[in-house]
């Protein structure tokens, strides 16, 4: 039984409409799910469903053995996290207080020792008493990487979180969410248009277009299935550019 | 309801005002620049009079000091609210494991913060420029001042609400729809002076029995139980129906997917 489980979820905001239709997969303790697809295929929205942020149309999502809804919601959300590379953290609060207040939120014990592990994870702890807004754009979403660490998620929901990085540091989210998964069991659901990284870090690949479920699967099964060399070719495979 | 949660989303609100400078002083700004234009104007038209009217400056001063509880209070919600949108921090703290009762307690503490703080400092101005001391209402100043609170934070959790609903062009009813109330709350003269029409809404304004009743309490040491009672009473139902509001929108929220592109 996976740790998320979507059956036939579907999500309209306009009559007649979808912005997701029909997707169904089911991601493992441990497992890393890449989230691929053009501008616009519902990349997006899938996270925020998962998130409870937005309730589904049609189908169902279940975390950790109960059906997401707004009451089981916060029961859920104390074991999950999120980051995203379009939400920040309050600019006028130093990046320690933003993570301080993310701690106790999140109930989190010893609050400044997960602050401290949080920061230090991302190179950021010689930072912790300037304020956000002394950021760059990459250094931000590392930190927002680092609040989305600070309860131990079981299930980590990314939305492009490598997409404003350096290529050093994107290398070490990358390793850091395979190291945790593979030895923590973290289970990783994210999407980027890197399609280089995520053969890398994937073990699975759900390929979105028009809200629609096009391909599910482990990546390497999926590039030998279509004859492809790797999953940039498979994308434009499947989108009928290549 | 768990007070971590509460004490959390303070926290935040918090680390915000004692870091910046310019937050700190909007709070403190507005209410002074009334106080000292108003409380001058009010000087002058009393002297001007010649004794004829002796409790002018009490009753200005003391709705002006009034009056800005209740602005704060409504502030301190929209305000605070918008604040994490303005940071794109919104949807962090909607993926967070926070009830929604949660976070409007929360608002509803840190209202209550800015309050006391506000009152401390128009108080004092009162006192300092013009003799005049808001505490000579005595301990009738407290449900006065309960009363104007929850009036504020039924406003404030409506404007929330609308804003949650139509986005950041929205955003100006933070400033704007406690001005629609005052003048039919009586801050600054008797009900019996507006138009027949007009009392009949001011009746359904939990304010305007508030400041009628500071007005006996100044004149007469009169406490008007009657007026105060009729105010809790308008302010439950009001404060239950907002939340209700905010319940119904939150809801409508989830179904359309606003949250993440008003906080995005």
């Amino acid at each position: 039984m996976g740790i998320v489980e979507i059956e036939g979820l579907g999500k309209s905001f306009e009559p007649g409409s979808y912005a997701l239709k029909d997707i169904s997969f089911s991601l493992s303790r441990g497992q890393i799910l890449g989230i691929l697809g053009p501008n616009g295929a519902g990349k997006t929205t899938l996270i925020h469903l998962v998130l409870g942020l937005i309730l589904p149309t049609e189908g169902s999502i279940r975390v950790f053995g109960k059906v997401l809804s707004p009451r089981t919601r916060t029961d859920i959300l104390k074991r999950m996290n999120f980051a995203s590379n379009y939400v920040f953290l309050p600019q006028t609060l130093t990046l320690w207080e933003n993570l301080m207040v993310y701690a106790i939120m999140y109930e989190v014990r010893e609050p400044a020792r997960k602050c401290a592990a949080a920061l230090r994870m991302f190179g950021l702890y010689d930072k912790r008493h300037k304020r956000a807004k002394t950021l760059s754009s990459g250094q931000m979403m590392r930190l927002c990487l680092s609040k989305a660490m600070i309860n131990d998620p079981e299930v980590l929901l990314l939305d492009e979180p490598t997409s404003g990085l350096d290529p050093e540091i994107a290398r070490r989210t990358r390793r850091l969410l395979v190291e945790l998964s593979r030895e923590k069991g973290l289970s990783v659901m994210y999407t980027s248009h890197n399609l280089w990284e995520m053969q890398e870090v994937s073990d699975r690949v759900l390929f979105l277009d028009g809200g629609k479920a096009l391909l599910e699967g482990p990546s390497a099964e999926l590039i030998g299935r279509y004859d492809v060399k790797n999953l940039e070719e498979l994308f434009f495979k499947v989108l009928g550019n290549g | 309801m768990r007070p971590r949660h509460i004490a959390a989303l303070c926290l935040r609100q918090i680390y915000l005002y004692r870091r910046s400078l310019t937050r700190l002083l909007e709070t403190f700004y507005w209410p002074t620049m009334d106080l000292l234009l108003w409380g001058f104007v009010t000087l002058y038209l009393q002297r001007s009079s010649h004794g004829r009217m002796p409790l002018f400056v009490s009753y200005f001063i003391g709705a002006l000091i009034l009056w800005d509880v209740l602005f704060r209070a409504e502030q301190g919600i929209s305000v605070s609210f918008l604040e994490d949108m303005w940071s794109r921090n919104l949807i962090n703290v909607f993926v967070a494991p926070v009830t929604v009762t949660e976070y409007l307690s929360s608002l509803m503490v840190i209202s209550a913060i800015k309050v006391i703080a506000a009152f401390a400092v128009t108080s004092s101005l009162g006192w300092l420029l013009y003799s005049f001391s808001i505490f000579k209402l005595g301990i009738y100043l407290l449900p006065l001042v309960l009363n104007l609170v929850a009036m504020g934070w039924t406003i404030g959790i409506l404007t929330t609400a609308l804003i949650l609903r139509y986005g950041l062009e929205a955003e100006i009813l933070a400033w704007a729809l406690a001005f629609l109330f005052l003048p039919f709350s009586a801050v600054f003269y008797p009900v019996r002076i507006l138009p027949r029409a007009l009392r009949t809404v001011a009746m359904f304004i939990p304010a305007s029995h508030a400041f009628e009743g500071m007005r006996s309490v100044i004149s007469s040491g009169v406490f008007p139980p009657a007026e105060f009672a009729y105010a809790a009473g308008l302010n439950i139902l009001y404060i239950l129906l907002s939340v209700w509001f905010f319940m119904r929108v939150y809801k409508k929220a989830l179904i359309s997917g606003i949250i993440p592109k008003i906080g995005e």
